[in-house]
Parts: structure tokens; C-alpha cells; sequence
């Protein structure tokens, strides 16, 4: 299986779509992934394996608790390709800017 | 519960540009059709003509097809000119319009002397694509996605 087929069917599943969402706004233990869901910790942490697994889901020791977060690879491609779409389109609008200046100078 | 913040959900720019803020102001709000790259970053079927941001906060910022059809981009959540513009661009990785995706692009034009700005861009709150099952895919598969899209896109630049 290809890194993207992993990562689709890892999302493929509903609970593992609500836990890859829970973390959208920072890291999170088992235990605050786990609360008010209706999946007990033991399963919500085979969740998580299969989310790193497909390299979606990335953990850090934090003193003696284990905290999960989103994988921050699959958003720098976007970053990435934002920051060069930015670079080109205010290279043109720097260009436009100018030269409409330069004309009400000229006015 | 501890925030983390991913450090890499937004992008920053800033440009010099010798205009004054009036102008600079007017060019990239006004007259955005004239500099968007538009042959390649429209949604539409229809051959985008003009990208239109409306001069209000709660307006539509959407690109005009030749057909006189519409398609939004998103919205001015932002309107203080000629200082600061904010923009929810709710274009997904795969370049539809998805008003889910709640991504904003912050502009500010500062006086730099006389008849100069510096235009400060922010693109934040990027990892509202990472919960989302279509654009993970698109964005995974970026090699194939987005390198052929910034082909066309430089193609497009050097034909300038």
C-alpha cells in the first residue's frame, strides 16, 4: 500500500476521523481523546497506532503521559505550496501596484 | 490540556512595493483581476476574467467566468482601508470552493516613507485542511496535483 492509500484507509473509518479531529487544535493523552466518546481507552489507542501508522498522527512523551497531535508533514506540503503560490501572485501584484502609481504620478 | 500549536499552519510574506498605501490598497482589492494568476487559479469551468473582492465586511470574493457566471472563493471577514483586509479563502486543496475550510488570509499595507508600503500577507489557520479526508488525499498525492498545477503556473508567468 502506497503512503496515501494508508492514510485514506486510516481515515476511512468514522471513530478514527472524530479522534484525527479531536486534535485539530493541539495535542491531546489518550485520556482527553477518549473522553465523552463512546470507545473505551484501549481501543481509542489502537486507533491512534493505526493514525501513525499512516503518518497522520504523531506522538511526544510529555513527562510520564504520551501525547498525541497531527502529524505536521501532510500540512507542510500545503504550506509549501501556498508559500510559492504567495511569492508568484505578490511578485504580479508589486508589478500592478507600480505601475498604476507610476501612471497617477504621470497624470 | 496543553495547546499545541503546529508551527507550520501558516504562511508569511512581505513585499515592498513602491506605491503608496492608497494605491497599493486599491490594486490588490480593486483591481485583483488584473494580477491574480487567473488562467490557473480559478474554480470555474468558464475562462476567469476578473477576481472580484466586495468592498464591505461580510462581502463575497469570488472570480468572474467569461459567461458572466460566478464562483466564490470565500469571504471579506475584514474592510479597513487602506490598512488591513481579511480574507476567509475557503478554496480546498483540490481548488473547489468549501465553505467548511475556514482559512484566512490577513493583508496589511504600511506607510514606508513616501509613496512606499510594505504589504504584510498572512495565510493562518492552515491545518483546517488537516482534518479533512478529501484534501489529506489531495494534498498526499501532491506530487502528481500540485507540481502539475505550478507547471501551468509558470508556464503562465514566463508567457507574461
Amino acid at each position: 500500500m502506497t503512503y496515501a492509500e494508508r492514510a485514506f484507509d486510516a481515515l476511512g473509518d468514522p471513530t478514527r476521523r472524530l479522534i484525527f479531529t479531536r486534535l485539530r487544535n493541539g495535542a491531546r493523552s489518550v485520556g482527553e481523546i477518549a473522553e465523552g466518546m463512546d470507545v473505551t481507552r484501549p481501543a481509542v489507542s489502537q486507533h491512534l497506532k493505526v493514525l501513525k501508522d499512516a503518518r497522520l498522527v504523531v506522538d511526544t512523551a510529555e513527562g510520564t503521559r504520551r501525547l498525541y497531535s497531527v502529524d505536521p508533514r501532510g500540512i507542510e506540503e500545503l504550506r509549501r505550496w501556498l508559500d510559492r503560490f504567495w511569492d508568484k501572485a505578490l511578485a504580479a501584484f508589486k508589478e500592478a501596484a507600480e505601475k498604476e502609481a507610476s501612471k497617477e504620478r504621470n497624470k | 490540556m496543553i495547546e499545541q500549536a503546529i508551527e507550520t499552519k501558516s504562511v508569511r510574506k512581505t513585499v515592498s512595493v513602491q506605491a503608496s498605501p492608497d494605491v497599493a490598497w486599491r490594486v490588490f482589492t480593486e483591481k485583483m483581476g488584473t494580477w491574480w494568476p487567473l488562467a490557473t487559479h480559478k474554480i470555474g469551468e468558464a475562462r476567469a476574467v476578473d477576481a472580484v473582492i466586495e468592498p464591505r465586511a461580510g462581502g463575497r470574493w469570488y472570480e468572474r467566468g467569461e459567461d458572466g457566471s460566478t464562483c466564490d472563493w470565500g469571504r471579506v471577514l475584514a474592510w479597513e482601508p487602506p490598512s488591513r483586509l481579511v480574507l476567509a479563502w475557503e478554496i480546498s486543496a483540490d481548488w473547489k470552493h468549501d465553505p467548511s475550510i475556514n482559512t484566512e488570509v490577513e493583508v496589511r499595507f504600511i506607510a514606508e516613507g513616501e509613496g512606499a508600503t510594505r504589504v504584510e500577507l498572512e495565510h493562518r489557520n492552515l491545518d483546517a485542511y488537516g482534518a479533512r479526508r478529501d484534501q489529506m488525499i489531495a494534498i498526499f498525492e501532491s506530487d502528481g496535483g500540485w507540481s502539475g498545477l505550478l507547471a501551468a503556473f509558470r508556464a503562465a508567468c514566463l508567457q507574461k
